[in-house]
C-alpha cells in the first residue's frame, strides 16, 4: 500500500462523496471557507500537514455525500490549482481529475484596485487567466498574482 | 446580444477603426452644423466633474441636431441617496439614445455598456481610460502631420500616472512609430509599457532632459501636466513639478513640422510665450475634440458622415 493511500486511511474512507488531494498546506483553511464546508451537515474530514512526494507538505479534505458542482470547482482552482478531485461512490474512486483554471474567473477573486468599479457596485468581478500565475481584471484591468488573491464575499 | 456600438477603451480598436473616425472627424470639421440627430437624446452623466470634457460633448450634440439631458455634478443625483451606477444606467437608458459617461471609478464605463441597452460613450473613467482624447489626439497628428504613419512622437512630463500618453500609445503601435520619453526618474514611463513596445517591436528612447536633441527629433512634441493629486509624498511632487517647462527660445532646433499637443488644462509647462509660435497646436487640439466627438456619436449610432 503506498503511502498516501495510507494516510487517506488515517483520515478515515468515505462511502460516497469526494476527495480533494494536493491541497497547499498554507491554504487549506481558505478552502474549506470558499467551498463552505463549516456549513455542511455531512461528515467532513481535513487533514493537514501530511507528508507528499510532490509537494513536501499537503493537505487533504474528504467530504461525505457531496459533490461539487462546476463553478465550486472554479472556485478552488483559484486557491489550489494543483489539487485534484476524487469522486467516490460506494468506496471506489470514480472519477478523478486535476481541477484546471478556467479561462474567465466569475465572481470568485476580489479585484485589488479599490477604484476598480467591482469593489464598489453589487456586481460580480470578471477575471481573465493571463498566465498560470496571473489574472486580469476585466474591467479596470489591474493585473494581480494568483497566488496573492483574494476571493469576493 | 444587443445591436448597439459602444466606445469605451482604445484597446480595441483597429487601424482601421482609427482611420475611419479620423475620416468621419474631418468630415464633421467640414460642415459641424447638421441636424442628423433631430428628434435623439444624448444624455451626459458627470459622475465626476469636467466642464472641459462635458463642453466638449455637449456641443458637439447641439450641433448635430440632438437635445442633451444629464449631469454635471453628481451631488444632485440619486448616487448620493445611495443608488446604484446598475440603476442609474438602466433608468437612463430608457430616456436616452445614446449615454456618455464620465466616472470616478477604473471600468464603469464597460460596466455601464455591458446593463445599458442604449450605446455608452467613456467620457474618461477614473486613471483608467479617457478614449476620445485619445481620438482627438490621433486626429490633431493625422492633421498636423498628414499622416499617422511612420512618426517621431516626444512624449514629455507625467509617463507614470498619465492615462492619455499610455493610451496614445496603444493606439499608435498601428502606425510604426518611434518614441522619445522624456520623464523624471520618478514619472518614468512603467515598465508593462515599455515590454508592451518592445513585443511590438515599436523602438523607444527615454531621456531625463528636455533639451534641443529630444525636441529636434520630434514631429509631435506632447506635454503633459505633472498632476499634484497623484501624489502622496507632497516633497516629491514639489521636486518634479518645475523639471520640464517649454519656452519659445528652446524651439530653435524644431524641425519645421514640428507641432506642440498637450491635453490642457496646463499649469506652467508650456511658458506663454510658446503659444504665439506656429509650433503651438494645443489649442486647436481641443477643438478638434468637437468634431472628433461629432464622429464619434455618430458612430455608435450607426450613422456615417
Amino acid at each position: 500500500m503506498t503511502k498516501t493511500s495510507n494516510q487517506e486511511l488515517l483520515v478515515a474512507a468515505i462511502k460516497d462523496g469526494t476527495v480533494i488531494d494536493h491541497i497547499p498546506s498554507s491554504r487549506i483553511f481558505e478552502v474549506v471557507g470558499l467551498l463552505g464546508l463549516q456549513g455542511l451537515g455531512s461528515a467532513v474530514v481535513v487533514g493537514c500537514n501530511l507528508e507528499s512526494g510532490q509537494m513536501g507538505k499537503k493537505s487533504i479534505i474528504k467530504v461525505a455525500d457531496k459533490f461539487f458542482s462546476p463553478e465550486e470547482v472554479d472556485r478552488l482552482s483559484v486557491v489550489a490549482p494543483g489539487a485534484t478531485l476524487s469522486i467516490i461512490r460506494d468506496y471506489n474512486v470514480v472519477e478523478k481529475h486535476q481541477v484546471k483554471l478556467p479561462a474567465v474567473l466569475r465572481g470568485i477573486v476580489r479585484c485589488d484596485n479599490p477604484v476598480c468599479v467591482t469593489n464598489n457596485e453589487p456586481m460580480p468581478s470578471r477575471f481573465h487567466v493571463v498566465s498560470p500565475s496571473k489574472v486580469r481584471c476585466h474591467y479596470c484591468e489591474h493585473e494581480q498574482e494568483l497566488s496573492k488573491v483574494q476571493i469576493q464575499g | 446580444m444587443h445591436a448597439r456600438k459602444s466606445f469605451v477603451s482604445i484597446a480595441g480598436l483597429s487601424r482601421k477603426d482609427i482611420l475611419h473616425l479620423i475620416t468621419m472627424a474631418a468630415e464633421a470639421e467640414r460642415e459641424p452644423n447638421r441636424k442628423i440627430l433631430d428628434g435623439r437624446i444624448v444624455a451626459t452623466l458627470f459622475f465626476e466633474p469636467s466642464t472641459r470634457t462635458r463642453l466638449s460633448f455637449e456641443t458637439a450634440a447641439n450641433r448635430l441636431g440632438a437635445k442633451v439631458i444629464g449631469f454635471s455634478d453628481p451631488k444632485v443625483t440619486s448616487s448620493t441617496k445611495g443608488e446604484t451606477l446598475n440603476d442609474t444606467i438602466r433608468m437612463v437608458s430608457n430616456y436616452a439614445d445614446v449615454i456618455v459617461m464620465r466616472h470616478y471609478l477604473e471600468g464603469a464605463a464597460l460596466y455601464a455598456s455591458e446593463i445599458a441597452d442604449k450605446p455608452v460613450i467613456n467620457a474618461g473613467d477614473g486613471a483608467h481610460q479617457h478614449p476620445t482624447q485619445t481620438m482627438l489626439d490621433l486626429y490633431s497628428i493625422y492633421k498636423t502631420q498628414g499622416t499617422l504613419d511612420d512618426l517621431d512622437i516626444c512624449l514629455v512630463g507625467d509617463l507614470k500616472y498619465g492615462r492619455t500618453v499610455h493610451s496614445l500609445i496603444q493606439a499608435l503601435r498601428h502606425f510604426s512609430p518611434r518614441f522619445h520619453f522624456v520623464a523624471p526618474r520618478e514619472l518614468a514611463m512603467p515598465e508593462v509599457y515599455k515590454q508592451q513596445l518592445t513585443e511590438w517591436g515599436i523602438p523607444f528612447e527615454e531621456h531625463t532632459e528636455l533639451d534641443a536633441q529630444a525636441i529636434g527629433s520630434a514631429d509631435i512634441l506632447y506635454m503633459t501636466r505633472v498632476q499634484r493629486e497623484r501624489f502622496q509624498d507632497l516633497a516629491e511632487y514639489e521636486k518634479v513639478k518645475n523639471l520640464y517647462v517649454l519656452r519659445a527660445s528652446m524651439l530653435s532646433a524644431a524641425r519645421n513640422n514640428m507641432k506642440i499637443l498637450h491635453p490642457l488644462p496646463r499649469v506652467n509647462e508650456i511658458a506663454y510665450d510658446v503659444d504665439d509660435t506656429p509650433f503651438a497646436y494645443y489649442f486647436k487640439q481641443a477643438e478638434n475634440g468637437l468634431y472628433m466627438r461629432e464622429a464619434i456619436i455618430c458612430d455608435v449610432l450607426g450613422i456615417k458622415l
